[in-house]
């Protein structure tokens, strides 16, 4: 794996107003994203793991959100606390960004064509007639076919497959370093889904993409990830690199999270279930944020919350502490920090 | 057979001759506490036969016989009070199928207030056992359904369907809404009700991974009709028709050795429009192995393992 970071966020932290109090949504959130790769974000709704992305380009609403603490560097420059006007330097140009529902993202009154020609001008100075070529060649490198054509239509006329192509068109037409892919197939049918993970994957071969991928489905996060973000309530649970992840899970959430999937080799296995349901992060519990549902629960898990254990695989949870009781677990975060 | 379609049939008008062929001769039964899942793309129809089912659209053609007896080609208002008391439905989008002005007493309460009469406070007790049956709990009676997560909201739609008691339950896609840990819950919570209450469930949904571990039998649609029906386990681990092959390799795995190893498999275009089919195979256009002559017959559905049909020319 290559080594040069592109993106490095550190210690971010957001908060929400509102009429019941403050809401913690992310917490002391730091990962590293390397060029080429790609990063999983997993994790249920409601985990903050859009609102981390959304706040490295100034896509939440502030107010009622609020950047606490912490710092994003694209290549060293910092993205936090910048302007719209100085934001937009980055957004859309160094960082492309694709959202679960196409239909609502794209502008239902202009063309397909229009609204990538659109970014190219703004972004690059392209003239109109330069930027209508850039658009034929982006379509086809998404596999619409019949470009010229289908540049003309308006996104009623696309199905949902066709619509998230074009909007990964979007995204690239400014040659990005960094590819933010919040849920890019969570409402698409498993073969629609194939067609797209496959296309993301051959572009970020061929334009060196780093790719930030949010999901909640761990199927996607084997097919597509080098390294892994489990995120809990606000928090990352657990991180590392993918089969870390999946083969020496450190953190009781992310085994719940893998029983909780319908795999193959299991014939008739009844499925896993994570009992209850996450926090309320108006008020977080006081100690670790899965104490309530964790079925390895200690008395001190209640009140004091755990911090980050082990080196290049990490997990938040004191069962990797070196007092707690020896277990399975705590084997699995020194056996993948030793090698 | 508790409930059976035969040639069952939906057409929708386009105007002058053009219909979209959205069910098309679907003969499709479910036993007496058996659940068959019924899978496909968007569009393929499922949707629409689960409805055509239990009489919410009419019948272009063919017959539903439920327990012996033929149901109403098209439904009147008595037939819809007549059937609901053992045909219940729940339903994909768990937001816009709770009436928000409504609590969750009310909601739950509705059906059996409508049948049997009576007020809100003396069925209380057993809308209060429905809650609790389906992991809620007692005292969420007078909530409103904003108060709840979409999971949450699920359970009060099965609560209120499973209180009049039906037979048959059709549930469509009702987990697709949902974080896959919670559909783990909410595939778990209907297996149990089934086991416990002798339930038939038509279970709707666009992936098998998850449907298989509630199914006895799996049914897979395409463009309006059945293309193999079987056992849930062989139609998963032994799927014989071209495009349940697809369907089922291009789920990814939660397994990154086997995901890496992957040979791309991956099914090409897009469901095409239902509307004025021509006869033939209706997957010859994405089929990679189709030959001339999928392109003009129509294959049936024959049996090719125990109790295992499939509608492909090629088997």
């Amino acid at each position: 794996m290559s080594s040069e970071v592109v993106l490095a966020v550190d210690n971010l932290a957001v908060e929400f107003a509102t009429w019941g109090g403050s809401v913690q949504a992310v917490r002391d959130v730091s990962f590293k994203l390397h060029k080429g790769t790609t990063l999983a974000i997993v994790g249920e709704s409601g985990c903050g793991k859009s609102v981390t992305v959304q706040s490295l380009l100034g896509l939440i609403p502030m107010p009622p959100g609020r950047i606490t603490a912490g710092s994003a560097r694209l290549r060293g420059e910092e993205l936090l606390g910048l302007g719209a006007k100085a934001l937009n330097r980055y957004r859309g140009k160094r960082i492309g960004m694709i959202f679960q529902d196409a239909m609502s993202a794209l502008n239902p009154t202009m063309t397909i064509g229009d609204q990538i020609a659109e970014t190219l001008i703004v972004h690059t100075g392209m003239s109109a007639a330069a930027a209508r070529q850039e658009v034929i060649t982006l379509l086809g490198q998404v596999q619409i076919p019949e470009p010229e054509r289908r540049m003309r239509q308006y996104p009623f006329e696309f199905s949902g497959g066709m619509l998230q192509r074009a909007m990964i068109a979007l995204s690239i037409a400014c040659q990005p370093e960094v590819l933010i892919a919040d849920e890019p197939t969570t409402a698409l049918d498993v073969t629609i889904q194939a067609q797209i993970l496959q296309l993301l994957e051959s572009l970020q071969k061929s334009h060196g993409l780093s790719i930030i991928l949010i999901t909640h489905d761990l199927g996607v996060v084997a097919r597509m990830a080098q390294e892994v973000a489990v995120m809990y309530a606000g928090q990352i649970v657990e991180q590392g690199s993918v089969d870390d992840i999946f083969y020496r899970s450190a953190h009781p959430y992310t085994l719940g999270l893998k029983a909780a999937m319908p795999g193959k080799a299991a014939h008739k296995a009844q499925l896993q279930v994570i009992p209850g349901s996450p926090p309320d992060l108006f008020a977080p519990p006081a100690g670790c944020g899965f104490h309530a549902r964790c079925p390895h629960v200690m008395q001190l898990c209640e009140s004091n919350a755990p911090p980050l254990f082990g080196t290049t695989h990490q997990a938040r949870c004191w069962l990797h502490h070196a007092a707690a009781p020896v277990h399975p677990l705590r084997q699995q975060l020194i056996a993948s920090s030793g090698s | 057979m508790l409930i059976e379609a035969r040639k069952l049939r939906k057409y929708f008008r386009l105007g002058k001759d053009k219909q979209v062929h959205a069910v098309d001769d679907v003969t499709l039964g479910i036993a007496d506490n058996e659940v068959v899942g019924l899978v496909g793309e968007s569009g393929s129809g499922k949707t629409t036969f689960g409805k055509t089912l239990i009489g919410l659209y009419d019948k272009t053609g063919g017959q539903v016989v439920f327990r012996d007896r033929e149901l109403p080609q098209r439904y009147q208002a008595e037939d819809y009070k007549r059937q609901a008391s053992e045909i219940q439905m729940i339903f994909q989008d768990p937001y816009s199928s709770l009436n928000p002005r409504m609590t969750i007493q009310e909601i739950i309460a509705e059906g059996l207030l409508i049948r049997d009469g009576g007020s809100l406070d003396s069925v209380r007790d057993k809308v209060v056992y429905w809650l609790e049956r389906v992991g809620l709990h007692g005292d969420h009676l007078s909530r409103y359904p904003h108060e709840f997560s979409g999971g949450q909201r699920q359970r009060v739609g099965i609560a209120r369907a499973l209180i009049v008691e039906p037979k048959l339950l059709v549930c469509d896609e009702p987990i697709s809404a949902l974080d896959v840990s919670v559909q783990a819950q909410v595939v778990k919570l209907l297996a149990e009700l089934k086991q416990s209450l002798g339930l038939a469930m038509l279970f709707i949904a666009h992936d098998l991974s998850m449907v298989r571990y509630v199914s006895d039998r799996m049914a897979v649609m395409y463009l309006g009709s059945l293309v193999e029906v079987g056992p849930a386990e062989s139609v998963y681990f032994a799927p014989r028709h071209p495009y349940t092959k697809m369907l089922v390799s291009s789920n990814p795995e939660p397994d990154p050795q086997h995901e890496r190893a992957r040979k791309d498999v991956i099914l090409s275009g897009e469901i095409p429009s239902p509307v004025n089919l021509q006869p033939g195979c209706r997957f010859a256009g994405r089929c990679p192995l189709a030959e001339p002559r999928c392109r003009q017959e129509t294959p049936l559905l024959r049996t090719v393992a125990a109790n295992h049909l499939a509608a492909c020319h090629l088997l």
